[in-house]
């Protein structure tokens, strides 16, 4: 027994691409998502929000403040352009920017909204305050909903008083017998408009009944989608699957290095540049079959809208294949043997995935590991599939991301091929 | 007669290597060889293994960029085009692509040499013929058979009909039909006139493949010649005694190098001028207490001389 354990291990100790699977992989994945958990656990996410108010009364002026002190980002008005301030957001505005991604809620405070800002039991009497949101991101809008009602309670002491003081004066006025009649009857009513409701053969539920403010919900980004998230699954698992396809369509390289076939080939008329511009050329090529694969699936089995989409998706699965397919080669150039590339690989790749966006949307994780995601491909590739497929932007939108992963699969490409320099000549 | 001798002087050789050194940190890997090579003609490199000989095949072949010296390929520097597709390398590895078929395989060498449509067609055909694989032209690398993907290994190397061929060890690893068929492979390319560096560790391939012989070891060119040559140079005209003792103990080997013997494994060498010799060498050693178990008298040859030049010290 003893010596069968000493030499497994002391095998393991001397195969470091091993040693890092066992060890340095759990410990980083256990990381990144202690973070993105661990943040969570202890305050709510801090969600950006979009607010309009068109009633400039007291009352959406103290929820409006009242939001602001909560655990959110509450933006009035767009960031200023070339130094110039922007006017506040009004609803149509706040509604396209929803659709841009720049927040993933808006909350329409209308005109009226103040005359009667809480009831108790629903009522026709009051205004409904709009939330636009933007459905792929399915926490923001419980989180707005759940905190409005929150602060309507503890930013509106007063005006839920007021509100109290109405009530006792409809139904508890004195408390005569005429007024216990009326108690009675209101509540009797309440109890036969519950009773109906229940009965009745098409329920009508209303969201905001037992809620103080009503708010009426609207889906402005992927409404008419007939499966909102199968375009961001379908872009985030196909990113993770390009990389590992280039990694090891670049570990190609390696396997012909060890075989003595690099330097036969570099023997005759190709240069090592032609060779790497070669190879690149076909892991791109891979990489795009292998995306057309999945949209094509995602299309066919799961009614992903991809025909109208094509041009976007040609545009961004050019980019990202030839992002992917440089990273490939840079990590056949940075590895030895292939027996190396396959642990630094899968380190690498998960790492970049988790981070990146490809297992859980960046949306939801911290704004810093947010902005740490942005140093992966999978999330710029991620983020302009989301444009393509999800706010159906047009094809202009793109450039950030295009220009983002061909400049990042240029610089990959080049460090590629400084470290190729080994093999030329020795 | 005065202008066919100035043409023949000022068309380029095949091969000419000048005071190449290459050194890979303290270690000088090649130290100052210089040689030639002309049309037609097969230079067979012996040597230990660490002795530089594919760190030389590598100058030629341009994949190493020397510290001093030079190679030039019918007058291009190596690792010019010119150069490239003047030689043929048969690396010792087999550098074949193993999932693709034998055809795949020369059709991707010839277009990497820039062959294309019927030439490469032509080229490939050919390259199959002279293998002997026609009939596994579509057969998937990986599962031919070892003397096979040697034959093809070498064939990938000439695919580009180059002036000059590197071979380095083609018949390693292969069983006796099938080093036959590769000796009658390149029989046949030297037939057609083709130049040829050829290294190896068998002194019988050499011996019937070769027309001259470079002996390396240390990095250095330690002889070169014809077979007879070089064993000329090294033994004149003695003979080679070898003798097996009954005892094989230290005190033997001690009493042959005494004798200016080699001892190795049980068998000791002498060189000796006449056969005579050899009752004064059996005399010396019953008066050393040595019993001979088998004394032979033989001529010198390739492999005598590479003793020579390089004892018996193991290399690696």
């Amino acid at each position: 027994m003893i010596p069968i354990i000493r030499t497994a291990w002391t095998a393991l100790r001397r195969d470091r691409g091993a040693l890092a699977l066992s060890f340095i992989l759990p410990v980083a994945f256990f990381t990144i998502f202690a973070v993105i958990f661990g943040g969570r656990s202890n305050s709510t996410p801090k969600v950006s929000v979009i607010m309009v108010d068109e009633d400039h009364s007291g009352a959406s002026q103290k929820l409006i403040k009242g939001l602001s002190e909560e655990s959110l980002s509450v933006i009035t008005r767009p960031a200023p352009k070339r130094g110039v301030e922007q006017p506040d957001y009004t609803a149509a505005t706040a509604e396209d920017a929803v659709r841009a991604g720049t927040a993933p809620v808006a909350l329409i405070i209308p005109p009226g909204f103040g005359v009667s800002p809480i009831s108790f039991g629903g009522g026709n009497q009051r205004v409904s305050i709009q939330l636009l949101k933007d459905s792929s991101d399915m926490v923001a809008s419980q989180i707005i909903t759940g905190l409005l009602q929150k602060v309507a309670m503890t930013a509106m002491p007063e005006v839920m008083a007021e509100q109290g003081a109405k009530y006792v004066d409809e139904y508890a006025g004195g408390f005569t017998p005429e007024q216990r009649k009326r108690i009675d009857s209101g509540l009797e009513e309440l109890r036969k408009r519950e009773s109906r409701e229940a009965s009745g053969p098409e329920t009508h539920h209303d969201p905001n009944r037992g809620m103080p403010i009503s708010v009426t919900t609207r889906d402005v980004v992927g409404q008419n989608k007939n499966n909102p998230m199968v375009s961001f699954y379908a872009a985030a698992i196909g990113v993770m699957f390009l990389l590992f396809t280039a990694s090891n369509a670049g570990g190609s390289l390696l396997d012909e290095a060890e075989s003595g076939t690099l330097d036969r080939v570099l023997s005759s008329r190709v240069t090592m540049g032609t060779l790497l511009a070669g190879k690149l050329c076909y892991c791109s090529l891979l990489a795009f079959s292998q995306l057309v694969v999945m949209f094509v699936w995602a299309w066919l089995v799961f009614k992903l809208d991809f025909i109208p989409h094509l041009a976007g998706f040609a545009i961004m699965g050019v980019s990202t294949a030839f992002a992917v397919g440089a990273f490939g080669m840079l990590l056949a150039s940075t590895c030895r043997t292939r027996a190396q590339l396959g642990p630094l690989s899968t380190l690498v790749i998960l790492i970049m995935s988790s981070v990146g966006g490809s297992m859980f949307p960046r949306f939801l994780m911290p704004e810093a590991m947010q902005k740490a995601g942005l140093l992966t491909i999978n999330a710029w590739a991620i983020d302009g599939f989301t444009k393509v497929f999800w706010r159906d932007e047009p094809v202009s939108h793109l450039w950030p991301q295009v220009l983002v992963l061909l400049v990042v699969g240029i610089a990959l490409f080049l460090i590629a091929r400084k470290l190729a320099r080994r093999w030329e000549y020795s | 007669m005065a202008s066919a001798s100035a043409a023949s002087t000022s068309t380029p050789l095949p091969l000419r290597v000048e005071g190449l050194v290459k050194r890979f940190g303290e270690l000088t890997a090649v130290d100052g060889i210089a040689l030639e090579l002309n049309r037609a003609e097969c230079l067979g490199l012996l040597g230990p293994n660490g002795a530089g000989k594919s760190t030389l095949i590598r100058s030629i072949v341009g994949r190493v960029v020397p510290d001093a010296g030079k190679v030039s390929v019918f007058g291009d520097p190596a690792g010019s085009i010119g150069a490239r597709m003047a030689l043929g390398w048969v690396p010792q590895d087999i550098a074949l692509y193993p999932r693709l078929t034998c055809r795949e395989n020369l059709e991707a060498f010839g277009q990497y040499h820039g062959l294309r449509s019927a030439a490469l067609s032509a080229a490939v055909a050919r390259c199959l013929d002279w293998a002997a694989l026609g009939d596994r032209a579509e057969d998937i690398v990986k599962n031919l058979s070892g003397g096979m993907k040697r034959r093809l290994n070498m064939a990938a190397g000439l695919i580009h009909q180059p002036g000059v061929m590197l071979m380095d060890e083609p018949t390693a690893g292969v069983d006796p039909q099938s080093r036959n068929r590769i000796f009658e492979m390149i029989e046949k390319l030297r037939g057609e006139g083709m130049s040829i560096i050829y290294t190896t560790h068998y002194m019988e391939e050499a011996e019937r493949l070769c027309d001259r012989v470079a002996i390396i070891d240390h990095g250095r060119i330690v002889a070169l010649g014809t077979k007879d040559e070089l064993v000329h140079n090294a033994f004149a005209s003695r003979s080679e005694v070898l003798a097996r003792f009954d005892s094989m103990d230290d005190g033997v080997a001690v009493w042959v190098e005494q004798r200016g013997g080699l001892f190795d494994n049980g068998l000791a060498r002498f060189s000796v001028e006449h056969a005579t010799d050899i009752a004064g060498l059996l005399d010396a050693a019953a008066k050393a207490g040595h019993e001979l178990a088998d004394v032979s008298l033989r001529k010198p040859n390739l492999e005598s001389v590479f003793l020579h030049w390089t004892g018996r010290e193991l290399r690696d």
